[in-house]
């Protein structure tokens, strides 16, 4: 599950998986003619679109593919940076840099593609970012109190508005094409004769590629609804066919100490997990369910992963969500917590001699049970619950 | 001409958009340039004047935030290194490398510059204040839907819609 770093690729590696990424970010702006300062303000004079197509289209199919790597769950979206909102400083910034892009003919990324090549006043235009970086770092004292205004947390636009990512996603799309056919129809305006659709390759793969990116914005709908959705249904929870782990069985892996072989993922509250929790537990949310952290614990190579809750029915909700997020080996304990404590730890020998050999077996079993049990759980010190790495703070820019 | 042959805008566009995606799924953050800028003002003006580096606050927040080695030592940094060779490769592939001053028709070389120098400062202080420039605020901040991004974005276009009648001369 992404992301990889720092995971699966060290801190050091990122600077040369970064080297590569740039690399094609650079050649990737100059090859679409973000090298020339004329092209880029063309946008502004109505004679040259290319900032628009290339920008747009860029944007709605990273936030798409976003979509869909985390509806596969691939990528853990709690895990990727989402710049933070600070109201005010984001509409001056955002004011200052329009009038640097008019003025100046670049913007940072696209000066350096130019300055590769030769631009000189690219090379000029790198030069002032430095000194306009430094003004505002000898200024800050002056700058701060705006540049902190406003702070609403790193939101995204589905927590502002009443919008699901989906339908903001699928208007984005909607706008980017409207704004193309628009600028194509606006670029014949001194042609006779307006021409509605050209039936070339191009043409017909860039509706093709607006019409999948359309229906991806709606297909990849937010797992995470859905699947909690399904873990409301209780018929359906009652219909999932679930592994059930006897209370014996468990109290015998317990004994066995078999912590490389079963561990108990505890649904309950966390005051009441530390205060009594079985042997090799750990304590989760359903949220620890989705997240990066809850995934490296359940997937442990061989390790068979127990929910256990005060009652089954909640960990049957809680292993159907985790079945739906295509988790293996996953088990729920007959009759919970409560079953547990009642049968294993709570065992009182039956009056009256056994009737049969296996019940003879089964009391002998249990009363160690208890006793070996009861110890280990003392012994226990119940473990937190994985911990999320806190977010990324460190952004893009 | 050889110069005006540029990749398929949409074509461009996918290709970038698609890196994007590989960005975030690799590195969790989104693609950004100006963040480079700002880690060689710091390192230079540590460098130079390290007393007045651990007094001034920008600075002090700046380590803060990067706690570890030289600000130099950033993701951001080493990408755009890559770009800038990136980007070479790519003009050299397409025969579009050389030294020149691109400027509008009717622009004089001095207008062009001052502006080019002017429009830096500016990017360099918009970009503080937008926590990021047109990669890292306004097309990453798209990606992943944030709202400061694409406030960001939306400023940074439409000032430049509003502005773009009195600097006409430098273009057009």
């Amino acid at each position: 599950m992404g992301p990889l770093v720092p995971e699966f690729i060290s801190e050091n590696m990122s600077y040369i998986v970064g080297f590569f990424i740039g690399l094609a970010f650079g050649a990737i702006l100059e090859q679409a003619g973000f090298s020339s300062s004329r092209k880029l303000v063309g946008l502004f004079y109505g004679y040259d679109f290319t900032v628009l197509r290339v920008f747009f289209t860029a944007g709605v199919v990273a936030m798409v593919g976003i979509l869909g790597l985390s509806h596969f769950g691939l990528l853990d979206i709690t895990q990727i940076y989402v710049n933070p909102t600070f109201l005010w400083s984001a509409i001056v910034g955002g004011l200052i840099m329009g009038l640097g892009f008019v003025v100046g003919g670049f913007c940072p990324g696209t000066s350096v593609s130019a300055a590769a090549i030769g631009k000189i006043d690219a090379w000029i235009f790198i030069g002032g970012i430095f000194v306009g970086v430094f003004i505002f770092a000898e200024g800050y004292p002056l700058f701060e109190e705006l540049y902190k205004a406003g702070y609403m947390g790193n939101i995204r636009v589905s927590d502002t508005f009443d919008i699901s990512a989906n339908a903001f996603a699928f208007i984005m799309v909607l706008v980017a094409f409207v704004a193309f056919y628009a600028v194509y129809l606006f670029e014949q305006r001194k042609q006779k004769g307006i021409s509605f659709f050209k039936f070339d390759a191009g043409s017909l793969a860039v509706s093709a590629l607006f019409v999948l990116l359309a229906v991806g914005a709606v297909w990849f709908s937010d797992r995470r609804e859905r699947i909690l959705r399904l873990s409301e249904d209780k018929e359906f929870v009652a219909r999932y066919p679930m592994d059930v782990m006897d209370l014996d069985e468990a109290a015998f892996w317990i004994m066995e100490r078999a912590n490389d072989k079963v561990q108990f993922i505890d649904f309950r509250k966390k005051d009441e997990f530390m205060k009594m929790a079985l042997p090799n537990s750990y304590n989760f949310t359903v949220e620890n369910l989705f997240e990066k952290g809850g995934n490296s614990r359940l997937k442990l190579k061989g390790m068979q992963n127990v929910f256990v809750a005060d009652d089954e029915f909640t960990e049957r909700q809680m292993a159907v969500i985790a079945k739906e997020l295509g988790y293996k080996r996953v088990f729920v304990l007959r009759g919970g917590l409560d079953a547990f404590r009642r049968e294993i730890l709570g065992f009182e020998e039956p009056k009256g001699a056994p009737k049969t050999l296996a019940e003879e077996w089964l009391v002998r079993f249990r009363k160690n049970a208890k006793e070996e049990v009861l110890e280990l759980i003392k012994e226990n010190k119940p473990k937190e619950a994985p911990k999320q790495k806190e977010k990324r703070k460190l952004g893009g820019c | 001409m050889r110069e005006e042959r540029y990749m398929n805008p949409y074509l461009a566009g996918l290709l970038l958009g698609l890196l994007l995606v590989a960005t975030f799924y690799i590195t969790g953050r989104g693609l950004g340039a100006s963040g480079a800028f700002k880690s060689v003002v710091v390192a230079t003006v540590e460098t130079v004047a390290e007393g007045h580096a651990s007094d001034a606050k920008f600075y002090q927040e700046y380590s803060a935030e990067h706690p570890g080695a030289s600000p130099l030592m950033n993701v951001l940094v080493f990408e755009i290194v890559g770009a800038l060779l990136g980007a070479f490769a790519s003009g050299l592939y397409a025969g579009r490398v050389s030294w020149r001053l691109e400027k509008g028709a009717n622009a004089t070389t001095r207008a062009r510059i001052i502006g080019a120098f002017v429009g830096g400062i500016l990017w360099g202080i918009g970009s503080q204040f937008g926590r990021g420039c047109t990669s890292g605020a306004a097309l990453s901040g798209l990606a992943v839907m944030s709202t400061g991004g694409i406030l960001t974005m939306l400023c940074i276009f439409g000032a430049a819609y509003g502005v773009a009648y009195f600097f006409r001369k430098l273009w057009i």
